[in-house]
């Protein structure tokens, strides 16, 4: 077993009195697919945002490759930088073309070579089967191309950690398949990922650990034929249930 | 709180040593960067005053710019002049939102038979954007009421406040205009769907959001009409302006401008604080909150 690249420990967010992680523990290692499930409201989303540093926590401690970065003195920046992050409204920029989207980062960020940049971008773009699209601003395209393009800006920098954020809940059921083909393809190379989903099936193709969010903690966690194909806690398959219904 | 009883009840909840830690180095950050800040401005703010100070004119500069005597003997003068300025400000600023509004409307009416009234909007804005406002008061101040129209006063008082309100309204139509148009074209459709009329969307739809997102602008606009309004003095209108001009007429003294200048900044200041409130409470957070 590989040493954990991502690590929650006893987690806690409130917004207001609103209590959305209550001490929530989770090990994510290398070149692990981990699946966040739960109902609206239990802190998949909140917990991707901490884990990015967008929020902060009120208690508790998230190390990404033994780096303590819920603490003060680490700049969050360079935390941010070793992650690629996938939002559910694509956030593309509106003003910049695709390839633009594509390089802002490596070009800004890395300080990668204006050149090289657009070469690892192309690239990029080549895998996403969007590179005829470079020059294309993101308004003309599709929820699915430009989820494609979201991903690829991600991945272009490189990213120890892939969160994706509900990535396939904006788009039509016929544009989700190509989302999903991208992720699984991303998974065979060994890429570790975050994610959280709707899509049942897919998480049950993908993952390797499937997390069941309930009450601020995970709730129940185990592979997937296990926590969805045979649930032990009665809260997960009722969840599931209400889902497969 | 949930009320299925999973997880820890957060009542119990104390933080734990980690986090304790963390917030005595965030408190210890911001303790230092106030420390900080404070240093430096008073360190600016000395060595400004030294220099200043220091400098072989400062007497004299002193005694003409900063003479307390003058100071309070000039200020009833300066603050009745001031309290004109402010009505003017008041009063103007009422017709200028509600032209500008009618003007911003007229623009974007769509349809080939509000063609005049796109055309006439357009026009007025081009030409009041275009002239400058002194000219525009001085126009309407001396021109107007030498044509000697019945039932309309002749004071320079009224033809200047006319001269701000023709001004500054095509540059309240242009923000107002730039509003309307940044609403989401699926608003209109949204509202047009469920069968409002053209106008309905505008009133009820379109000009709620639009108008929100301008009042910042708008309240720039307002504390640039406070100063402009100072700009009828031109025409004999006494106001804070021209009474400090009166008050340094009779001794070169220019304190009563110095009073003047201050009075005003006073007025800016609690307006500006007043925008940021409005522009905090829809939710913008200055440079995005705290990414």
């Amino acid at each position: 077993m590989s040493a954990p690249l991502l690590q929650l420990e006893g987690v806690r967010k409130s917004f207001g009195d609103t209590e959305v992680l209550r001490g929530l523990d989770l090990t994510v290692r290398e070149g692990q697919v981990v699946v966040l499930i739960g109902a609206s409201g239990s802190g998949k989303s909140t917990l991707l945002r901490c884990v990015n540093l967008l929020e902060v926590v009120d208690d508790g401690r998230i190390t990404l490759e033994g780096e303590d970065v819920t603490d003060p003195r680490v700049d969050a920046d360079a935390v941010r930088a070793r992650m690629g992050v996938v939002f559910q409204a694509y956030n593309l920029f509106p003003h910049l073309t695709v390839l633009e989207n594509t390089t802002l980062a490596p070009v800004r960020v890395h300080k990668v070579p204006k050149a090289e940049a657009r070469e690892r971008a192309m690239a990029m773009l080549e895998r996403v089967g969007l590179a005829e699209k470079a020059s294309a601003r993101p308004d003309d395209l599709s929820g699915g191309q430009q989820q494609r393009v979201a991903i690829a800006r991600a991945l272009v920098n490189q990213p120890r950690l892939m969160l994706l954020d509900e990535v396939t809940s904006a788009l039509d059921p016929e544009l989700v398949g190509e989302v999903l083909d991208l992720l699984r393809e991303l998974k065979d190379e060994g890429m570790t990922m975050v994610l959280n989903t709707h899509e049942i099936g897919f998480a049950r193709q993908v993952a390797d650990t499937v997390c069941f969010l309930h009450g601020g903690v995970v709730h129940e966690e185990g592979p997937p034929e296990q926590v969805l194909g045979d649930p032990r806690e009665e809260r997960t398959r009722r969840f599931l249930s209400r889902v497969h219904a | 709180m949930s009320a299925n009883g999973a997880g820890v009840a957060g009542e119990d909840w104390v933080p734990s040593e980690l986090e304790r830690e963390r917030r005595a180095y965030r408190r210890g950050r911001a303790v230092r960067s106030a420390g900080i800040s404070a240093a430096s401005t008073l360190v600016l703010v000395g060595v400004v005053v030294a220099l200043v100070v220091t400098s072989p004119g400062w007497p004299r500069v002193r005694e003409t710019f900063l003479d307390p005597d003058k100071a309070v003997e000039a200020f009833p003068a300066v603050v009745e002049g001031l309290w004109l300025n402010i009505r003017v400000m008041l009063v103007c600023g009422v017709v200028i939102a509600l032209l500008g509004l009618t003007l911003a409307v007229m623009r974007t009416v769509r349809g080939p038979v509000a063609f005049p009234l796109r055309l006439f909007a357009t026009a007025y804005v081009d030409l009041f954007r275009g002239l400058p406002l002194l000219l525009v008061i001085f126009v309407l101040g001396f021109g107007a009421p030498a044509l000697r129209l019945s039932g309309l006063p002749s004071s320079a008082l009224f033809w200047g406040a006319c001269a701000l309100v023709l001004s500054y309204s095509a540059y309240v139509a242009e923000v107002f205009r730039a509003g309307i148009e940044s609403v989401h074209p699926s608003q209109r459709a949204a509202a047009r769907s469920l069968g409002l009329s053209y106008g309905q969307t505008m009133r009820h739809v379109v000009l709620p959001q639009a108008v929100r997102r301008v009042v910042p602008p708008l309240m720039n606009d307002l504390v640039s009409l406070q100063k402009d309004s100072g700009l009828i003095a031109v025409l004999g209108v006494i106001d804070a302006i021209r009474a400090a001009q009166i008050e340094t007429a009779t001794d070169f003294n220019f304190t009563p401008y110095v009073v003047a200048g201050a009075l005003f900044v006073c007025l800016t200041i609690p307006m500006a604080r007043f925008t940021d409130h409005v522009a905090r409470r829809q939710g913008f957070h200055g440079a995005g909150g705290m990414l």
